[in-house]
């Protein structure tokens, strides 16, 4: 009975992580089709930022949750004006310029902080379930995945800022006919992709040893998950998230994490022989 | 301002791709009157953690015996690449190494993946061949010189020692690739051999970071001992949710890799890593004026960025003396001379201790330690005197095949 529960949990935070890793990328994506190959960068960016304040004296929380989304979301912001804004429209050319970045940013933190930085332990202890015992900070990763599903829902169904941001993504042009800045809306929205990523890459700073070169350990989920789901950033996001954290999770404690993984790659790849534009590209196609 | 000709362009991009560091050694020019080695360690990319300080040390051990004179009456002149954790970037460099500098030996790579692609290449061209990195052992080859720990020589000394403190019921969690393989065998072998069980034996693929099912699994086998032959800093994180999840004070862990390029033990927090029982050929704390004058050579030549030292970097430093050692007496940098020198087994004196090169297999006899992390020190527990690479003797002997050019899978 315990070991059923800690099964169910352990899959509930499989989902969340995969939910914390992909938002980020599902925003600049479904809002304007552009692949940020230097997402597991702009995690990393988010875990040092997180670890070097913190070992300077910020307290946890700040370093987590301010300034990791702060800074990340500036650079982001950057980033955009500087090389993604004119390669809008140019998939292959600016999936080339991001894994640029991406390789000058691993140079650049590693210059910057070096690689063998003194990490954070995870807060808060264990809660013991039965026999078992689990980390408490599983349910602050939980808690984030479904705050962030939730305001983005928000956002973009009850404020006028959403509205906008609605517009841009069904029709660009008619939303620029209309008065909407649309140059405008792709800035905000990949700086809040960033933020996001970057918030993300907080929260897991203390799950994880955090070095220049972790990105990649994290983009190939966030990828698989994102072009699962397709383009619709809450809907996709979630179904993506649920169906191969569940399996992959599943499959682990059945078998083990190389079956895991190999799961997860598996039911990737059948969905999208399937459903080639992602799940919400048939289903839920409306949603947002 | 000057025109712009093919000369100046051929100049200026020949600097532009200097200054970025991706086909140029260090050292550019080549004097007649130098003696050449190579140092192929990765210094940018996800193993740069461990290649950064390699290669300090490998320059550092050029620049003594440069200062003691140098080596037949001439300076020793290292050629640096980085093959930035990139396995083509390796073959390339290697065979330039080779083929144009024709440099008299090559210190380096790191993971077995670069050894096996460079091996064969030195050992066509003759290339005298110095790895010096703990591995699964099985190398077989009379032109490599492999001077760090294999499996038999530190889980032999790990796994008794663990048993004896903590119970006999073993948990082994590995690296999913043919290191974490081998020597999650060798595991079994060990425990079984002392009277124990291993209940379960779990591979990761290097690029997994969540280990909550895996501690919940561990919690309802209840082993006496976790051991642990994860790789990488992607299984960081396994160390890291083991304190969160409560079983720091519940149930202990040994290590054949934990920290073996020493940046683990500083990346992990002091309550995460304090308690860690691991076994290797070198740990700075060891208590010889060979390691003391060691330590204090390291500390001076880099005051600013002191390279975290390690069996990796000190047994690079052995590399390069061995080598040096094996010229003075054989006075030639010709390769067969050397390795004669090197075959009669004579006992070098290392900051790790005494090591001697079994003339079988090209392997070190060397002593290992086991150490306890404690604040981000190891304490050394035990000391094994002179042990012998007994799991490549059980495959390679030189003697009879020196034309050998293999890395056997030692199955058990």
């Amino acid at each position: 009975m315990d070991y059923v529960l800690i099964i169910l949990l352990e899959m509930l935070r499989a989902v969340s992580w995969l939910v914390l890793l992909a938002s980020g990328l599902a925003i600049i994506f479904g809002m304007m089709r552009v692949i940020n190959f230097a997402h597991g960068e702009f995690l990393m960016l988010g875990g040092y930022i997180t670890i070097m304040t913190h070992n300077n004296g910020v307290p946890l929380w700040i370093s987590m949750l301010i300034l990791a989304p702060l800074t990340v979301g500036i650079f982001g912001i950057l980033v955009e004006r500087l090389v993604i804004r004119h390669l809008y429209g140019r998939i292959i050319d600016s999936l080339l310029a991001t894994w640029g970045l991406s390789l000058l940013m691993i140079g650049g933190v590693t210059l910057v902080f070096g690689n063998t930085v003194q990490g954070v332990s995870t807060p808060f202890g264990a809660v013991s379930i039965g026999e078992y015992s689990i980390p408490l900070y599983n349910f602050v990763i939980i808690g984030f995945a479904a705050a962030i599903m939730l305001a983005t829902w928000a956002v973009l169904k009850f404020t006028k800022v959403g509205l906008v941001a609605r517009a841009t993504m069904q029709n660009p042009d008619m939303a620029e006919t209309l008065g909407v800045r649309t140059t405008w809306v792709y800035m905000a929205t990949f700086g809040i992709g960033s933020a996001v990523t970057g918030l993300a890459g907080g929260l897991l700073a203390p799950l994880t040893g955090v070095v220049p070169s972790m990105g990649v350990n994290f983009v190939g989920q966030s990828f698989i998950t994102v072009i699962t789901g397709g383009a619709s950033m809450i809907a996709g996001t979630l179904s993506a998230s649920t169906l191969l954290g569940t399996v992959s999770q599943g499959v682990t404690f059945a078998s083990g994490p190389v079956y895991g993984d190999a799961a997860l790659l598996l039911t990737a790849l059948v969905l999208l022989r399937v459903l080639p534009q992602g799940i919400t590209g048939r289903i839920f196609k409306k949603s947002l | 301002m000057k025109k712009l000709n093919r000369r100046h362009f051929l100049m200026s991009t020949g600097a532009a791709v200097t200054a970025t560091g991706l086909g140029a050694p260090s050292i550019l020019r080549a004097q007649a009157d130098t003696i050449k080695i190579g140092g192929l360690h990765d210094l940018s990319g996800p193993l740069d953690a461990s290649g950064i300080p390699m290669d300090q040390v490998f320059k550092l051990a050029i620049d003594d015996i440069n200062e003691k004179g140098g080596l037949l009456g001439k300076q020793v002149e290292g050629v640096v690449y980085d093959p930035q954790s990139n396995m083509s970037l390796y073959s390339q460099y290697a065979t330039q190494m080779a083929l144009k500098d024709r440099v008299a030996a090559v210190f380096g790579g790191i993971t077995s993946a670069s050894r096996e692609t460079i091996r064969p290449i030195f050992h066509r061209y003759n290339t005298l061949y110095f790895y010096n990195t703990l591995y699964e052992g099985g190398v077989c080859d009379r032109n490599e010189i492999t001077l760090g720990t294999t499996p038999a020589q530190t889980v032999e000394q790990l796994i008794p020692h663990a048993m004896n403190l903590w119970g006999k019921k073993v948990y082994t969690i590995a690296a999913d690739y043919n290191y974490g393989h081998i020597t999650a065998a060798w595991v079994k072998r060990y425990v079984e051999a002392n009277g124990g069980e291993v209940v379960e034996t779990e591979f990761f693929p290097l690029d997994v970071t969540q280990f909550g099912s895996t501690i919940s699994k561990i919690q309802a086998a209840k082993p006496d001992i976790v051991l642990s032959v994860l790789v990488g800093t992607a299984h960081l994180g396994f160390y890291r949710q083991w304190v969160a999840s409560g079983m720091k004070q519940e149930i202990p862990i040994a290590s054949t890799t934990f920290a073996a390029g020493g940046t683990d033990a500083v990346i992990l927090t002091p309550e995460e890593g304090n308690g860690i029982l691991t076994s290797y050929g070198y740990y700075t704390s060891i208590d010889n004026p060979t390691n003391t004058a060691f330590k204090e050579k390291v500390a001076a030549a880099y005051p600013d960025n002191p390279p975290i030292l390690s069996e990796l970097s000190e047994v690079t430093w052995e590399g390069v003396m061995v080598w040096a050692d094996a010229v003075r007496e054989a006075g030639t940098i010709e390769r067969d001379p050397l390795l004669e020198v090197m075959e009669t087994g004579k006992s070098y004196d290392m900051p790790a201790g005494a090591v001697s090169i079994d003339p079988k297999t090209h392997h070190a006899i060397r002593d290992v330690y086991l150490a306890e992390l404690q604040d981000q020190e190891f304490i050394i527990k035990e000391t094994f005197p002179q042990v012998q690479p007994a799991d490549t003797q059980m495959v390679c002997n030189l003697k009879e095949t020196p034309d050998a050019n293999v890395h056997h899978e030692i199955s058990l």
